[in-house]
């Protein structure tokens, strides 16, 4: 039987962009529907009635929710080339931190430059700190992986795509203060699954100038 | 050709060249087979530490998935108001507890550390996730939804009063709910067997009663059967060795109110 694999997302979700990067790098062909988070879908609500967030994976007709649990199940449902994960419960687990601490850490303060009037520079100084945490871990690596792309550079791509957004409204240059990161993110970006996914970083500074009503 | 102790690698290296003779490099090829199978540990195999704070709902995850597999580690109490250059050092990141040193590498956040025990420990009784991909990200949404819609409602109940906190008892009991929901008839969330959202959420078990004591409401009428699994859970040797006398647990709650509930 054929699988079926349905992605209910939003393009410009970065979170949503980890499972489409996760199900490109092992080459599983899915539907791709866009959702309107204003105007949620019967299916959405169905699929996600705890949360009724995207990005949501169907699998032959069974859901599963929340993005970096998704990378962990296409992990380990197309094992094949790639693994995300290393195969070390030690290297694993690390990984796994890592991704937790970016969940964490990154959004919460990141949306606040944006979203929150008022914030934009104590938030704005809080993400370079986190990131520059994140440089440490990375280190001269090529990857947070190492040699091979995996699990924690897919939980932080997207969020480069939303640099234009923080560097906006933050009033500041992320590549400025934290060239290796910038770095690693062209790295990762010259990789099919990241090309392909991520967006334009205008597109999504465009996008939240227009909801946010500004120039 | 000597053989070497790398501390970096912990492991016995070949160092200098050999010269090129069928023979020598038979004998390096050997060497070096043995060399991948060779640790040398400054200390015994398995060193298992646990970092902790007693009425922790988080550490007592570590503990009870310790137990569950039969391994022995040194429990080390932290004083959380002077935490010690140990955690310190083995946690710079959040500086919390628990932390899990194994073998002196340390593994942080709570169900990270369940997940690793059940990966190094797999050959033990009782695997704490299931095998199968869809089980298992199931139990980690569950997971996560415990430790954002059941943490933060919890957290509310025992340190704030009035109107936030009427607010946060209504929340933390539909969160109740829906746990209650997706755990039907079975005896455990894993089903038949004491797994890995049991873990998660025995940290929560264990402070109902400082829960309905700090709120003034009654947890059992609301959720019979999700108190049925509690009780169950707290039955077990694994939580019974793990878990502090509730008592306790009462008298710190209201220790912690008086500092954050003026």
């Amino acid at each position: 039987m054929a699988e079926e694999v349905i992605l209910l997302d939003f393009w410009a979700s970065m979170f949503g962009m980890r499972t489409r990067i996760a199900l490109e790098e092992k080459k599983v062909k899915f539907d791709y529907r866009e959702q309107d988070l204003w105007n949620k879908g019967s299916l959405l609500l169905e699929m996600n009635p705890i949360h009724k967030k995207i990005p949501v994976l169907i699998h032959n007709g069974k859901p599963v929710c929340e993005s970096l649990i998704q990378v962990e199940y296409i992990d380990e449902t197309w094992p094949g080339e790639n693994p995300f994960l290393p195969s070390d419960p030690y290297q694993r687990a690390h990984a796994k931190f890592w991704a937790d601490f970016i969940d964490k850490k990154v959004n919460v303060t990141a949306r606040r430059i944006w979203a929150i009037k008022g914030e934009e520079k104590e938030a704005s100084k809080e993400l370079i700190d986190i990131f520059k945490t994140l440089e440490a871990e990375l280190g001269d690596k090529h990857y947070f992986g190492g040699e091979t792309f995996g699990y924690v550079d897919i939980a932080l791509i997207g969020f480069y795509s939303w640099f234009g957004v923080y560097n906006k409204f933050g009033n500041m240059r992320i590549e400025t203060e934290c060239p290796t990161l910038t770095a690693w993110a062209q790295r990762c970006l010259k990789r099919e699954s990241v090309a392909k996914t991520l967006p334009e970083s205008e597109k999504v500074t465009t996008f939240i100038s227009q909801r946010l009503g500004v120039e | 050709m000597t053989l070497r102790y790398s501390h970096n690698s912990d492991r016995l290296t070949w160092r200098g060249e050999a010269k090129t003779s069928p023979i020598r490099s038979r004998t390096k090829k050997r060497m070096e087979l043995v060399s991948s199978f060779i640790r040398i540990r400054p200390r015994m195999a398995d060193e298992v530490i646990l970092l902790d704070f007693w009425p922790s709902p988080f550490g007592v995850r570590a503990r009870i998935a310790l137990r569950e597999k039969g391994v022995e580690f040194e429990y080390r109490e932290e004083n959380l108001r002077d935490k010690s250059p140990l955690l310190l050092q083995m946690n710079p990141v959040h500086k919390k507890i628990p932390v899990l040193i194994h073998n002196g590498k340390p593994v942080c956040e709570s169900m990270n550390v369940v997940q690793y025990i059940d990966e190094v420990w797999s050959d033990k009784k009782n695997p704490l996730l299931p095998s199968d991909p869809y089980q298992r990200a199931q139990a980690r949404f569950w997971v996560d939804f415990i430790d954002t819609k059941v943490y933060e409602p919890a957290d509310k109940i025992w340190s704030t009063k009035g109107e936030v906190q009427e607010k946060a008892k209504k929340e933390y009991i539909e969160a109740l709910k829906i746990l209650e929901s997706e755990l039907g008839n079975k005896p455990y969330f894993g089903g038949d067997n004491f797994g890995f959202i049991d873990i998660a959420m025995t940290g929560y078990y264990m402070w109902f009663e400082a829960s309905e004591k700090c709120g003034n409401f009654s947890i059992e009428p609301e959720c019979p059967t999700l108190m049925a699994s509690a009780k169950r859970c707290l039955q077990r040797d694994s939580v019974v060795n793990s878990v502090p006398d509730p008592e306790k647990i009462v008298e710190f709650a209201f220790k912690i109110r008086k500092i954050y509930c003026v």
